[in-house]
């Protein structure tokens, strides 16, 4: 394994544990979870039955009637409060409750409030919800057409220049739609010895974070505080505060850490009711979703990826990708994943002629958002499958295809963008050594089959945002780190204590990091896509910079030499006479950037750092059942120079193992929009039994010189290659593709029997 | 019908001290202990299937969100809270530290009880042993890696300071 040796002064690069390692051990972690407010009430909503429809009449009496009941809330007693309550991070498109019709199977409709919980639970089941049915639309492709259309206009917010042209446009699903052009493509396919096209899809899945979504309102005297399990503090306070037409001072978020985020927290999810519910009823009110809740309330895209190549001389030449988003019923950030994630379609491939189109799309399912990821897992899936299957065509090793073809420093990739710093051949390169590639592999015999498989991806940043930390040094010397930047279990709050400590030349163990509370902590974008190592780890840098320099001047100031060996604490002490006094470093970054050219899609500089991961793995197939084993996975990334490769490593283990679950059986069954499976005894996420036999994560030397001690993000990395590279693994073994996810047994066992002619009717 | 109908006073120890509470049918082992502050054992999915809400009563790990409160009566009740009642750690948690055996934290208590549990009954458990008695744990963070590694060191730990 590469791994780095611990930079001189030891703190980054070290595997400190974590910061807050004792108080998980010991069940006494904060978490929103766990909050108790005098006087507060809890509500339970009354869920849409129908995927799309008019409300006719809603019947609250029998519930009003409960005892227990402290009051039952509508969408017209929220406009009492926020006169225009629709809310969204891209799209102003979200009723905080449901306003004429419903869009998607368990949208709230009403708010039941009590005291007690169970009361607030039983009330919500006595509420009757009268609608008339509307056609629903729930595939992407349909949706590109359906004369079904979730919403009569769309209402694209402010925050995204490039999001102005949709504003009034109306009777569309189509959400946003992104081009980019680079190259003659026409021309490449026509000059083309070999033309290969294939599609994939993937399925609706959901982030399962075992702390389930919960917020908590306040109201105070002009003032709300939210306490809130959410990845986007600052967010939520500017949205929040623009719903309620507040200055964002008076609006408070304070999050302590989260039991898992992966991308369903954040933005903007339960903060907006429970916002009104407290400002309505002036007591604080909590709102805690159940396992089936969350099904209901965020999941990850359903996709559709055409994809077709044109290949001369062994090279691809031109590329068109057609990638359909299945975003449900609201937009949430899809029309980002759509625009950021669809540039990079095409692949890590040095491919001169391209042409992607990616369409974001409404639907009657349960919306869709980011998903550890941000829609690179469902383009990897498809490119890398795609690229497998060409070499296979060609009847080329598809490793050494791949390092033909594969995108190398200097050369740009789709937007005309520039690689640096991406180790994209370093990760192919170390995972194919460490799987002896180039050696004879044992492939099994009789009803036992054997292969393996491998697949690469990249993903770009998403920009421009901004980081601001703020650093307090203490009259002893030791520090704080004030920071909104959430811990929802990557080790954030660890990091970023180590990029304190390595600065000020302290241990890490002695920098205290305050959690996100807007009153105290100062902007931070949000925890999402990787970003916070690169983006708050430059700001906190930058801060503890500031600091450092402002010791030395005081040291100065006190008529002291450079380079004598005062600590701040004798500085601090010379200057005050006491033990008094702080010194405050502040840090903004943001990084330069420049957006896609509306027409073309293109720029020469779309992000400011590339994350690359890989996977290979050896699997086995019971060619009798369809079951698949994974004997061995090997995950390799790039991820700079590792501030704490320990954490690194598990961030890689994990996320990997997740992307396991989303390729091999995770699929929320949907009937009429229903998720029949809404509960982890039908849905199952990943257990010990899953875990490959070996699994080996692997941190690729690189380093980017951009990133803090040349770091950069890590989070979702480890998720691009695995379904592909199973999939891949699978036609090594058996010679049958999938094209579909999940690779269940049965779609293992189908696919095996229509190879051999039999559709496999005697099976069922 | 009315829950204080319903209602029922119950007798019994948590973490060694004894309790004394009223309670209502319907409420489970989870929200007793929150009543009583104790939060390391967290409801997730409500089902008994991700051993979120794992507490040992009389000595044996159960489902907290599938215990009704009442049944606690006369019982003993050993939450994790009660597992660093001296001040230090105990083994299986300081090995949880040392290999870094989760991310979130949220379903560390539970995993950590299970541990306990397994190496009382099996002090050298195989890595398939690990693998089947917590194959009822989720951790959606998936520190399985580290978590079987922490396991293994625990019980090594354990078996020395048994024999020293
Ligand atoms: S909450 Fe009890 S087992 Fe999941
Ligand atoms: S550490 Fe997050 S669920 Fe286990």
């Amino acid at each position: 394994m590469t791994i780095h040796r611990p930079l001189p002064a030891g703190q980054v690069g070290r595997s400190v544990p974590r910061l807050e390692a004792r108080r998980k051990v010991t069940g006494r972690a904060e978490y929103v979870h766990n909050l108790v407010v005098p006087g507060m009430l809890h509500t339970k909503v009354v869920r849409s039955t129908v995927p799309h429809g008019r409300i006719l009449s809603i019947d609250t009496a029998a519930a009003e009637a409960l005892e227990g009941v402290y009051r039952v809330v509508t969408a017209d007693d929220i406009r009492t409060v926020v006169p225009d309550p629709w809310y969204g991070p891209a799209f102003h498109d979200q009723p905080v409750l449901a306003i004429d019709k419903v869009r998607h199977v368990g949208e709230p409709v009403v708010a039941v409030l009590a005291e007690d919980p169970y009361v607030a639970a039983e009330a919500a089941q006595l509420v009757v919800v009268e609608y008339e049915p509307m056609e629903p639309v729930f595939d992407e492709i349909e949706a590109m057409t359906s004369t079904a259309v979730v919403h009569e206009v769309l209402k694209p917010a402010g925050t995204f220049p490039d999001l102005k042209h949709l504003v009034g446009r109306r009777d569309t699903n189509v959400a946003l739609d992104y081009r980019l052009r680079r190259g003659d493509v026409d021309a490449a396919f026509a000059a083309a010895d070999r033309v290969f096209e294939h599609e994939f899809k993937t399925q609706q899945v959901m982030h399962t974070p075992l702390e389930p979504m919960v917020s908590l309102a306040e109201p105070g005297d002009d003032a709300l505080t939210i306490h809130t399990a959410s990845q986007s503090p600052s967010f939520v306070r500017i949205e929040i505060a623009r719903l309620l037409g507040w200055p964002e001072n008076r609006v408070r978020v304070k999050v302590p850490y989260l039991g898992g985020g992966f991308g369903a927290k954040l933005y903007i999810k339960l903060e907006a009711l429970v916002a009104c519910l407290a400002l309505l009823t002036r007591r604080p009110v909590k709102w805690s979703l159940t396992m089936e809740e969350q099904f209901y309330t965020i999941t990850k895209h359903a996709s559709t990826f055409r994809i077709a190549s044109a290949v001369k001389d062994g090279h691809v030449t031109g590329r068109r990708c057609e990638v359909f988003w299945n975003g449900g019923a609201y937009a949430d950030i899809g029309p980002r994943v759509t625009q950021k994630s669809g540039f990079t379609a095409p692949g890590p491939y040095d491919i001169d002629n391209v042409a992607i189109d990616s369409y974001a799309l409404y639907t009657n399912r349960p919306p869709a958002g980011a998903l550890r990821g941000f829609g690179i897992p469902q383009l990897v899936w498809a490119y890398e499958s795609h690229t497998d299957l060409i070499a296979r065509g060609l009847g080329v090793d598809p490793v050494a295809f791949r390092r033909r073809n594969i995108l190398r420093e200097g050369r740009p990739q789709a937007t005309g963008t520039v690689l640096r710093d991406a180790a994209i051949e370093g990760v192919l390169d170390d995972i194919a050594r460490r799987m002896d590639w180039d050696k004879p592999f044992d492939r099994g015999s009789g009803t036992t089959q054997r292969g393996r498989g491998i697949a690469v991806g990249f993903k770009a940043s998403i920009a421009p945002t901004t980081s601001v930390a703020i650093v307090n040094v203490a009259a002893d010397g030791s520090a704080n780190l004030y920071l909104s930047t959430v811990d929802m279990g990557q080790g954030s709050d660890t990091a970023m204590a180590q990029i304190v400590a390595e600065t000020l030349a302290l241990r890490t163990e002695d920098v205290k990091v305050v959690h996100p509370d807007t009153d105290v902590t100062p902007y931070d974008m949000a925890t999402l896509g990787s970003r916070s190592t690169f983006h708050a780890g430059n700001a906190v840098k930058l801060a503890a910079e500031h600091a450092r320099d402002q010791i030395e001047a005081l040291a100065k100031s006190l008529g002291l030499p450079p380079g004598s060996n005062y600590g701040p604490a004798d500085l601090f002490k010379k200057k005050y006479g006491m033990q008094a006094g702080n010194i405050i470093g502040v840090g903004t970054y943001i990084p330069d950037y420049k957006s896609p050219a509306p027409e073309t899609g293109l720029s020469d500089n779309v992000t400011p750092f590339w994350m690359v991961g890989g996977t290979g793995v050896e699997i086995e197939v019971d060619t009798e059942t369809g079951h698949v084993r994974i004997l061995r996975m090997v995950n390799a990334c790039d991820v700079g120079r590792p501030l704490n490769p320990k954490i690194v490593e598990t961030q890689i283990s994990g996320a990997a193992l997740m992307q396991l679950g989303f390729t091999m059986f995770e699929n929320m069954d949907l009937d009429g929009g229903q998720v029949t499976n809404a509960s982890l005894a039908d849905y199952k996420i990943p257990g010990m039994h899953d875990v490959p036999d070996e699994i080996e994560s692997l941190i690729t030397e690189a380093e980017q010189h951009s990133g803090p001690y040349g770091a950069k993000g890590v989070g979702e990395s480890a998720t691009f290659g695995v379904s592909p590279a199973i999939a891949n693994a699978i036609h090594d073994a058996v010679g049958i593709r999938l094209t579909a996810l999940p690779l269940s047994p049965e779609a293992v066992f189908r696919a095996l029997r229509e190879a051999e002619g039999n559709t496999g009717t005697d099976a069922k | 019908m009315d829950a204080s109908e319903t209602a029922r006073t119950i007798r019994f120890t948590l973490n060694g001290r004894p309790v004394t509470t009223t309670v209502e049918s319907h409420l489970d082992l989870v929200d007793l202990l929150r009543r009583l502050d104790h939060f390391g054992a967290r409801e997730s999915c409500g089902q008994g299937l991700c051993g979120c809400c794992t507490v040992l009563v009389d000595g044996v790990a159960m489902s907290g969100c599938l215990t009704l409160a009442q049944l606690v009566d006369g019982r003993r009740v050993d939450a994790v809270e009660g597992l660093d009642r001296g001040g230090a750690l105990s083994p299986v948690q300081q090995a949880f530290i040392d290999e870094g055996a989760f991310q979130c934290g949220f379903c560390t208590p539970g995993f950590v009880l299970m541990t306990h549990q397994l190496l009382e009954r099996n002090p050298n458990p195989s890595e398939g042993e690990i693998r089947d008695f917590l194959a009822g744990n989720l951790c959606r963070c998936a520190a399985y890696p580290e978590i079987i590694r922490a396991v293994k060191s625990a019980a090594s730990r354990m078996r020395a300071s048994a024999a020293a």
